[in-house]
């Protein structure tokens, strides 16, 4: 293998540690930091009403902002209350498909007694400065803006009630708030919101401490099925996402880059690609060397999309791949068996009491080698982004999962300080992790500096599945044992994963040293190895939990088997007696929560009832994103492998629910897209290069083969989390153990189509 | 010269390529930008297009094989007195969309499969929607729409 360095880890490594840092802090200091300068009301509004802004944690803050640059100051309002009664509300991160533009509004909404009907939403622009961080990733936009959101209705609220309690020279505890109006029940009186806009603008704003927040029993607009604000224009075709942004005078742009990451241009028939018609420029860009920003490659600017991609059909190019990678997968899967079978244990990771020896003295020992592939993200939405640099000044609009760093990492590659470059944020046709690297905003903006004209640059599908920052594929060699009891007595797992700098595992290819079960099994041994990859890998959905789920999940039910226990029970008895595993009250796993959810999926699934013969269902449990989950699969498998899933019963604690018809969609495409990856979809690597390169070969589930999908939410009082992510990794172990219950057969690689399944 | 008739308006176009996919002629030349670009090889349906009612892959259908036909994207399948097309109406109410960039493709699919076949099945909608990926997968929510739809349009149907 190469041992070249173009991962992109550098980069997300200061990302990721970013985000834990400020996620660290919001925990330890919850809503402590909000205060009153946190909210500032924005005076000289246009034709009046009422304009609120508020600091979102990690930015400076708007007050602040105002105060060290009040020549300058911009106000960036987050809710607007105007006097015919519009109140608008600004959705500060990026919408990806999570359900953000309504789901943090709705928030705001709940607090303030707004009528759902009076609230318009407006993306905000990107300035992290005022805002903090503006970014889709994590799970993390619920739970670090439940706080702020409400207070900042609250806040709201308080001030428009004072407004109608100076009106009617009453005490404000006599007024009522709801639908966009304070009444004054004893009078029969009663204003809207936009006729006490303007007065409740003349009003100090009171600090958020002093201002109750509602009890749940309280919600009425938290927890019902509101549609997704954008829907109206979605369904009628309205220009809202990344590939959709034309400018004046835009030319269209594709970058063609060596097919195995890390090589160069040595030679190319440019003056043959200028001649093609339609064609405008053809030239090389030598890149910075960062994969997560700008590659050396072929760019071609013509005037029409189809211009640009039959140039690019016609364009040859000679690259020098002397430092390219020549990455193998099947001589990694290979390496892997190889250490897994010499018995080599890599480096410690985590270790309790004695592995070996509780092993040794089991009454019943397992031992399994799992297998996962590397996967691609495959957004909907190709990548592409619009770009127009002129006078040293860029503008970029971008279909980005993290905007703000759109913005440095283009800074980087032109030169340029990030002041003169503006970015206009987009709906994003799918993320999925693939969004938080920037390179084809880098590409865009490098590509109009360079052509002088504005350009759109277009990614085909071919491009988008052979230049990813792919899911690491990945090797569990697992070995555990049963005592007399049949409890689970000792767990070894020797995880083999993927290097890209010798040191760190590449990113998703990590797993923490408190992963489940290890805390709850009194001998444990966890070590790790790592091969050489040059391939760059970055976050996919779940990342991590994506995978150590199918292995854990499964591993836990082979032990089951063995010891000749019912599933659902050894798994509760693995959990144990109530309690925190890491933090008191925290945000870890919580063996309550787990075993509450693990019963409900069970109890609604069905389980431990007669099934035909070739029918089974499968249990799983995984802890991700602060959520709670549990799943049973319903399968049937027949004779020569062909898998009907029929049904997938979620359960899930992940506090309260904000939309409970966004919430739902996002359990049920988890399941879905957890599916589909586990059925058939995997990349081969070979000389460096990906050899699937369309959905042909990387066959997403169609609408035939998805199975009817239940969620149940256990709506307890911790603090909501979001849910991008967390349903996904139970999947695939509910899906295996059902098929072991339904045919005998143990799944220990995917994808299915590996070990002759098909749907 | 091509001429083409997108939701029942007349274009004529010169200096177009007849060879260009249409898809790539209704984005670029006509600004009708609710038609996506997924995969360029008929695998995903994020771009279908009615031509006479039937649902194509406008990735791979070149502009010309749509001449003098009439051709529907999403942005024409609304009433002529604005009001939205049943199925339109369902999406917003069963609240399908997630990311939301599949589902122009999904839509015009939906629309042609109930111009044909007022009262589909399961199994007719699994058939009909087979050429539509959507990778946040809604699938259940698009079926339940499309019920919902189709009993909307039996609805006025009867009325008319």
């Amino acid at each position: 293998m190469s041992t070249s360095n173009y991962a992109a880890d550098p980069y997300l490594h200061e990302v990721l540690a970013e985000l834990e840092a400020l996620e660290d802090a919001r925990y330890r200091v919850a809503a402590q930091t909000v205060d009153r300068r946190t909210f500032l009301k924005l005076t000289g509004v246009a034709g009046g009403g009422l304009m609120l802004a508020i600091a979102a944690p990690g930015g400076r803050g708007l007050a602040r902002a105002a105060a060290e640059d009040a020549a300058s100051f911009a106000p960036n309002a987050y809710l607007k209350i105007a006097t015919d009664g519009v109140i608008t509300i600004y959705s500060k991160n990026p919408e990806v498909g999570q359900g953000v533009k309504t789901s943090m509004p709705m928030i705001v909404a709940e607090e303030l007694d707004a009528a759902w009907d009076d609230v318009r939403v407006e993306q905000s622009e990107i300035n992290e400065a005022v805002y903090g961080r503006q970014f889709a990733g994590g799970s993390l936009a619920i739970p670090w803006h439940w706080d702020t959101l409400r207070q900042a209705g609250a806040v709201a609220k308080a001030m428009l009630v004072a407004a109608a309690a100076e009106r009617w020279g009453v005490p404000a505890s006599e007024l009522a708030a709801a639908d966009s109006r304070v009444t004054h029940a004893a009078s029969g009186r009663s204003l809207g919101y936009g006729e006490l806009a303007t007065a409740a603008a003349q009003l100090p704003v009171p600090d958020p401490k002093d201002i109750p927040l509602k009890s749940r029993d309280q919600y009425k607009l938290l927890g019902k099925r509101i549609t997704g604000v954008d829907n109206h224009a979605l369904v009628t075709g309205q220009p809202l996402f990344g590939i959709d942004q034309a400018v004046d005078g835009m030319h269209y742009a594709t970058f063609v880059k060596c097919p195995a990451v890390g090589g160069r241009v040595a030679g190319a028939n440019l003056d043959e690609i200028k001649a093609l018609p339609g064609v405008t420029h053809a030239f090389v860009l030598e890149g910075n060397g960062k994969v997560t920003e700008l590659m050396p490659g072929v760019a071609i600017v013509a005037d029409s999309t189809w211009a640009a991609l039959n140039a690019r059909r016609a364009l040859k190019v000679d690259w020098d791949e002397s430092d390219a990678s020549k990455d193998s997968w099947s001589a990694s899967v290979a390496a892997a068996k190889r250490l897994s079978q010499q018995q080599v244990t890599g480096q410690p990771v985590a270790a309790s009491g004695n592995a070996d020896a509780a092993l040794a003295a089991g009454t019943k020992r397992v031992k399994s080698f799992y297998t996962y592939p590397f996967i691609s993200h495959a957004p909907m939405e190709p990548q592409n982004c619009t770009a127009w640099y002129r006078d040293g000044q860029l503008t970029l609009w971008a279909p980005s999962q993290t905007p703000g760093r759109a913005i440095d990492n283009a800074a980087s590659v032109l030169g340029i300080d990030k002041a003169n470059i503006t970015l206009h944020q987009t709906r994003v046709g799918g993320g999925f992790g693939r969004r938080l690297m920037n390179d084809y905003a880098c590409e865009a903006a490098a590509i109009s500096r360079e052509a002088g004209v504005p350009v759109k640059l277009q990614w085909t599908r071919e491009q988008d599945m052979g230049h990813d920052f792919y899911r690491v594929g990945g090797f569990h060699a697992l070995e555990g044992s049963v005592d007399a009891d049949g409890k689970l007595s000792a767990w070894r797992d020797h995880f083999i994963t993927f290097t890209a700098d010798g040191e760190k595992p590449v990113s998703g290819g990590t797993i923490r040293p408190a992963e489940f079960p290890g805390p709850l099994v009194e001998n444990y041994e966890l070590t790790m190895s790592m091969l050489p990859l040059a391939t760059p890998c970055g976050p996919w959905r779940a990342p991590g939990s994506n995978a150590i789920a199918f292995a854990v999940q499964s591993f836990i039910h082979e032990l089951a088997v063995a010891a000749d226990r019912d599933h659902l029970e050894f798994l509760l008895e693995i959990m144990g007696e109530p309690r925190w595993l890491g933090e008191q009250g925290g945000r870890d796993l919580n063996t309550a929560r787990a075993a509450a959810v693990i019963k409900l999926a069970a109890e609604k699934a069905g389980w431990g009832q007669p099934m035909p013969a070739g029918r089974g269902l499968g249990l799983s449990f995984h802890f991700s994103h602060m959520g709670h989950f549990a799943e049973v699969a319903d399968v049937s498998v027949s004779p020569d492998k062909k898998l009907t899933v029929h049904s997938v019963t979620i359960a899930a604690d992940v506090g309260p629910i904000v939309n409970m018809s966004g919430a739902e969609n996002q359990c049920e495409g988890g399941v879905i897209d957890g599916l589909s990856t586990m059925i058939g979809l995997e990349l081969s690597i070979e000389e460096g290069r990906i050899q699937e390169s369309n959905f042909d070969r990387y066959p997403i589930l169609r609408m035939g083969s998805v199975p009817d999908v239940n969620v149940h939410f256990i709506q307890s009082e911790y603090p909501p989390t979001g849910l991008g992510e967390p349903a996904l990794p139970p999947l695939a172990p509910a899906v295996c153990n059902a098929i072991y219950a339904a045919s005998g057969h143990r799944v220990k690689t995917l994808p299915l189509s590996r070990e002759g399944f098909f749907v | 010269m091509l001429r083409l008739t997108v939701n029942g308006k007349p274009h004529e176009l010169h200096n177009v390529d007849e060879s260009t996919p249409l898809l790539w002629v209704l984005r670029d030349a006509l600004g009708l930008v609710g038609t996506k670009y997924g995969c360029g090889v008929a695998q995903c349906g994020a771009c279908t297009v009615q031509i006479n009612g039937n649902p194509v892959r406008s990735c791979s259908v070149p502009a010309s094989a749509a001449a003098d036909r009439e051709v529907t994207t999403v942005e024409g399948l609304a009433r002529s007195d604005g009001s939205l097309h049943p199925v339109q109406q369902a999406w917003i109410d069963e609240d399908v969309a997630q990311c939301g960039y599949c589902q122009s493709g999904q839509l015009v699919s939906a629309a042609a499969l109930l111009a044909r076949n007022p009262a589909p099945s399961d199994e007719d909608i699994n058939r009909a929607m087979d050429g539509n990926i959507c990778r946040c997968g809604t699938y259940k929510r698009i079926r339940k729409a499309i019920h919902s739809a189709a009993a909307e349009l039996r609805r006025e149907g009867g009325a008319a």
